[in-house]
């Protein structure tokens, strides 16, 4: 079987920082793949490159001729003053009118699409977001943090979503988490990486690896792991995001 | 041609593309990009009293110029974006109407630059300035969705296939244009409101982007109408008058605004 999509050797430097390490990658049609890392672990990075945004400094990166992508990006703000609804927001794909509310009401949005973009919460924008994605009907789906500023419920459901979409579409899904308890069961494979892969494999193996253990600490109840592993990390531009536990002590 | 008719067409042009391409600046949050360009128009007179050339041309040639400067000096990681657009903006204002002074020997009037001269406007003049604002139109309307698209993100209009780098640059190149003509008839330190105002009131009240541009074109219009008219009327200069009528709807939008939440 031909991969969707393949990253070889993958190496990415900034101002003489290395971001990515000999990073290799590939996805099949169906198969869903999540990066974990901590923050500043090259995952975004790793994703852009995949998503053809940005270049590597080596390596290649190789997708299937003619590959419809689904990019589900960390967050769309528009200026205050853009008078911008769900629907308009998702009309700049070009697309059937009748295959947009089909889409809306697939991921539960129907109800939003005269809302404006910047009156959304974060789990209805994660969700509007997702849509945009599904619009292009794509083969591969590429999700940056797909539950951010989503409370524990709604992720879960957020991930079950996603999961469900993979297996009707049969679309590739290769998103980025913070946390494997989560995403466990609705993942295939699990690359753990700190600007090198770390560790891959099934997400069982993997949050009994050496190297998995070392990087997120070992004897981590599931929920507790949750908050552990948002400590110091603050997203871009997002700083109205849910309080962490350990903010919420200092505050 | 009465001189009142023929300014009147000219700013009725400019207000109508003013309308659009000042949504942009808004959303863009490009205030400073309109006025650092706006500036460096000056600069483009003062050349072009130097060399003895079409002023309407230097203008026009220094502000596309000027593009790929801003666009270098903005992407540099050592100086924040709006330190560096101050800096620009205001350096090419002084080294503008330093360059004017040396070039007319303080013979110049600088208000009229400044400030616009829109009742001086000749009829050649004239259809230069519609003839460049069809052109800026016909573009902007031609890649209006894509502009759009690019604008709310840039990443997801790339990924589904845009040129978003080259769609941005256009409409850096159509404000350019706009600027150095718009220049001439509001004058280099207005035609930023021009483009800024009536686009922020249309936004209050609008409920789409192709609404808000609609609207933000007819706000510019009246505000252009209402300056002649101030002008004709108490006799005030024409360019500020039309601020002050723009300033002035902007403000009852606002007060709508306050209303309706």
């Amino acid at each position: 079987m031909s991969n969707l999509l393949s990253l070889h050797n993958i190496h990415y430097q900034l101002k003489g920082r290395t971001i990515l390490q000999d990073v290799s990658l590939s996805l099949n049609a169906g198969q869903i793949v999540t990066l974990i890392g901590p923050s500043g672990a090259g995952k975004t990075t790793l994703v852009r490159i995949a998503l053809g945004l940005i270049k590597p400094t080596s390596g290649y990166c190789h997708r299937q001729a003619k590959l419809r992508v689904g990019y589900v990006p960390q967050k769309v703000s528009v200026n205050q003053l853009m008078p911008l609804s769900v629907e308009r927001f998702l009309s700049t794909s070009n697309c059937q009118r009748q295959l947009l509310h089909e889409i809306c009401e697939q991921v539960s949005i129907q109800h939003l699409i005269h809302q404006r973009i910047n009156n959304l919460s974060g789990g209805e924008m994660q969700r509007v977001l997702l849509a945009k994605a599904l619009l292009v009907n794509p083969q591969l789906l590429v999700l940056d943090e797909p539950v951010q500023g989503v409370d524990v419920t709604g992720q879960a459901e957020l991930y079950q979503l996603i999961q469900d979409i993979s297996k009707r579409l049969n679309c590739a899904v290769l998103m980025v988490s913070h946390d494997l308890h989560l995403v466990m069961s609705a993942t295939d494979t699990v690359v753990c990486m700190n600007n090198h892969v770390c560790c891959h494999g099934h997400p069982e193996s993997v949050s009994a690896h050496p190297a998995y253990l070392e990087l997120f600490g070992k004897n981590i109840e599931p929920s507790l792991a949750l908050y552990t592993h948002h400590h110091n990390h603050v997203h871009d531009g997002c700083s109205h995001d849910l309080p962490t536990i350990e903010e919420e002590h200092k505050a | 041609m009465s001189f009142i008719a023929l300014a009147a067409a000219a700013g009725l042009a400019i207000a109508l593309v003013a309308g659009p391409v000042g949504c942009f600046v808004v959303w863009r949050r490009m205030a400073y990009f309109g006025d650092s360009l706006a500036h460096a128009a000056l600069l483009g007179i003062g050349v072009g009293l130097m060399l003895d050339l079409n002023l309407s041309l230097t203008v026009l040639a220094v502000c596309l110029l000027s593009v790929p400067f801003i666009l270098l000096l903005t992407n540099s990681p050592h100086v924040a974006d709006d330190t560096a657009l101050g800096i620009l903006s205001h350096a090419s204002l002084a080294i503008g109407i330093t360059s004017v002074s040396l070039a007319a020997g303080g013979s110049v009037d600088l208000s009229s630059f400044l400030f616009g001269d829109i009742l001086s406007l000749s009829e050649t003049e004239v259809v230069i300035v519609i003839c460049m604002c069809a052109v800026v139109g016909t573009i902007l309307a031609k890649f209006w969705r894509q502009l759009v698209y690019v604008t709310i993100h840039y990443e997801l209009a790339s990924v589904e296939g845009l040129p978003s780098r080259r769609l941005e640059i256009t409409l850096m190149l159509l404000i350019a244009v706009l600027v150095a003509v718009g220049m001439q008839v509001v004058g280099a330190l207005l035609i930023g409101s021009l483009l800024i105002i009536p686009a922020a009131a249309a936004g209050l009240l609008a409920s789409n982007p192709e609404r808000m541009a609609w609207i933000a074109s007819m706000f510019a219009c009246a505000a252009i109408v209402g300056g002649l008219a101030l002008s004709w009327l108490i006799d005030t200069p024409a360019g500020p008058s039309a601020v002050v009528v723009a300033t002035s709807i902007f403000a009852v939008a606002k007060l709508i605004g306050y209303a309706r939440n």
